[in-house]
């Protein structure tokens, strides 16, 4: 622990002695680059310097290195191209590709009424711009609080104009446009040197205790929507195949109707020929016709019993079954082949 | 030794008295010059280094620009007995510094009158008027409106005056308050209104009733469109079929009447032979091995079997 003691007594004799000669030099030298320091100043690129001679405004200077007289003239700078920004709901605590916000609550800033006497928590953001450094400076005490108090205000009067609804889902756009113009009026008025650039609506929400039934309308809304879906696929499956069928349907009708007449027609021209032919020997013909058609039958019918036209009663002689095989259909009659 | 120390002691108090002799002012400054206490001339607005006598008169500054007012949040029963929070902000600047350092001395005395006379005029006018008055500033066309889900058609309430009408009223009777104090009031506004704790939690419960109604709404929307949907269907496919059923047997009856009628061209000429070759085709047709014939030698046939003529 010895190595901590500081000796002062030898420190101080270590200080060689300075002559008044040198002191003097110092002091000129300081007093010039005092001189120099009040003389010289640059004014950033994206700034405006203003010029006060004894308070007194004499004149802005654009970026650059510049003069002025030391001492009597000050400078203040303006960031007049740099977009500044208010945010209203929440706080950015440090901007980045993850930017992290304030944990801490900001919900007098954002809970407003809308015009239905509803209520909605609307976070934004304001950029504006410095457009008179003159006025920035010497018109408005306490710039940025007014300029908040004003935001507010406006940002409540446009909301108070807009249901619910409006301001939590279509409306925003109109919103920001309204208060971009209402506010850029009492900017005017209050003679405070800014542009209002824009306004952007953030996050835009219902009050935490209703927001679970705003999402059961979300939810409603898609049911529906599901509801109407199916019911049009039910309809899209069954309705086209049906016109199908139904042209089906008449195709085939058209088919018969087709083969119906085509079919007349057939046999109508051959009856005619028939007939023709028929006319010139019609009773010879006619007898050919039945005997020739006879020839043809009688081989393929099954039993023949010929009868002489006097015989009476002979039915009870076939056995009952054997009839039975002479209706067309029965399988169990096949006896008399 | 003594002269000298004199002669630096007058030095010093030179000094010090040319010092004190100016004052500067600046671009956000007025000043008024007391002598002992009381003012002299006029106020000085114009910025620069100024001159006055030293000690004998002192430089009161003021600020020449907008100043700011912040109300307290105040909570103010409105006409129609709903109780909310009510935040102002005000803007006022003064314009005659001698009656203001006379009426008031300083700014914090200028607060003090600023709340009593602001808080005092934005309590009455929120008392006069309804909650929705001072919530809404416009009657907007309800056209614009945009209404959700088949909603009851106006949602927002007629108002008569309105919030800049409101916030217009509390100036007027404010300012005039004001013009014996050199103080120009500039713009009063209300900044936030809030509902107290018990009124939101009636009003929450409005919202979720509210929402539940819109919720049911499209859900039965949804129910009676599908449906409808079914039903036209329903309607689609029997007049799809039945269609096509009409036109099919249309067609089929127009082809068999068509057929008729070559027929009955064809067969009119000699219906008895059409008889006969028909009945022929009928036989040859439906006699098979299974049929059984009894056959009359009487029969056209077999006449020949018993006797040749």
């Amino acid at each position: 622990m010895r190595e901590d003691v500081i000796d002062f007594d030898r420190l101080g004799r270590r200080i060689p002695p300075v002559s008044p000669r040198l002191i003097g030099i110092v002091l000129a030298a300081i007093a010039v680059l005092a001189v120099l320091f009040s003389t010289f100043y640059q004014v950033q690129p994206e700034a405006v310097g203003v010029v006060m001679r004894f308070g007194k405004f004499v004149r802005t200077s654009e970026p650059g290195l510049h003069a002025k007289v030391p001492f009597v003239e000050r400078v203040q700078k303006v960031p007049v191209q740099r977009q500044l920004k208010h945010e209203f709901g929440f706080r950015t605590e440090e901007a980045a590709v993850r930017t992290r916000y304030s944990e801490s609550d900001f919900a007098a800033e954002s809970v407003m009424l809308t015009g239905d006497l509803n209520v909605a928590v609307v976070e934004w953001i304001v950029q504006y711009r410095v457009s008179d450094p003159y006025k920035f400076l010497f018109k408005v005490r306490n710039l940025d609080d007014t300029f908040r108090a004003m935001t507010e205000a406006v940002m409540r009067e446009v909301v108070g104009d807009r249901t619910v609804t409006e301001v939590l889902t279509v409306g925003r756009q109109e919103i920001e446009t309204r208060v971009v113009e209402q506010l850029q009026a009492l900017v005017t008025q209050y003679e405070m040197g800014v542009t209002v650039d824009q306004v952007v609506l953030q996050d835009v929400n219902p009050p935490d205790p209703v927001k679970p039934s705003w999402d059961a309308v979300n939810q409603a809304q898609q049911q529906r929507d599901r509801l109407i879906n199916e019911a049009r696929a039910e309809y899209n499956k069954v309705v086209p195949r049906a016109k199908g069928e139904a042209e089906q349907a008449i195709l085939q009708a058209q088919g018969y109707a087709l083969d119906r007449v085509n079919r007349a027609q057939g046999d109508s021209a051959r009856f005619k020929s028939l007939y023709e032919a028929y006319r010139k020997a019609p009773e010879v013909t006619r007898r050919r016709m039945h005997l020739e058609t006879m020839e043809r039958v009688l081989p393929l019918v099954g039993g023949k019993l010929f009868l002489d036209k006097d015989a009476k009663g002979i039915l009870p002689l076939f056995s009952f079954d054997k009839l039975q095989g002479t209706v067309p259909g029965v399988p169990r009659g096949g006896g008399d082949q | 030794m003594n002269t000298r120390l004199l002669q630096i002691a007058a030095v010093v108090l030179a000094l010090i008295a040319f010092n004190d002799a100016f004052y500067q002012v600046n671009e956000s400054d007025q000043v008024i010059i007391t002598q002992f206490g009381n003012p002299i001339g006029t106020p000085v607005t114009s910025p620069g280094m100024h001159f006055k006598l030293p000690f004998i008169q002192r430089a009161n500054r003021f600020d020449k620009r907008f100043l700011e007012w912040d109300g307290n949040p105040n909570q103010v029963p409105t006409r129609d007995k709903r109780f909310i929070w009510v935040d102002t902000y005000a803007r006022w600047r003064i314009v005659d510094p001698l009656k203001f350092f006379q009426r008031l001395r300083d700014e914090r005395g200028a607060q003090s009158r600023l709340d009593d006379i602001l808080d005092g005029e934005v309590r009455n006018a929120v008392a006069r008027y309804d909650l929705i008055e001072i919530v809404r500033s416009t009657n907007r066309n309800p056209e614009d409106v945009p209404i959700e889900a088949g909603e009851e058609r106006v949602i927002l309430e007629q108002i008569k005056q309105g919030r800049r009408q409101i916030h217009h009223e509390i100036l007027e009777r404010a300012a005039s308050r004001m013009s014996d104090l050199g103080i120009e009031l500039l713009d009063i506004r209300l900044k936030r209104i809030n509902y107290v704790e018990e009124v939101q939690k009636d009003v929450f419960a409005r919202m979720i009733a509210e929402r539940q109604r819109i919720a049911e709404l499209f859900r039965s929307e949804g129910e009676g469109e599908s449906a409808r949907i079914r039903g036209e269907r329903e309607r689609e496919l029997k007049r799809i079929q039945s269609e096509a059923y009409r036109t099919a047997e249309e067609l089929r009856g127009k082809a068999d009447a068509q057929a008729t009628d070559i027929y009955a061209e064809a067969h009119g000429r000699d219906a008895d032979f059409y008889a006969f070759t028909k009945s022929l085709e009928t036989y040859e047709k439906s006699i098979d091995p299974k049929t059984f014939f009894i056959l009359s030698t009487d029969s056209e046939l077999l006449k020949f079997i018993q006797r040749p003529r």
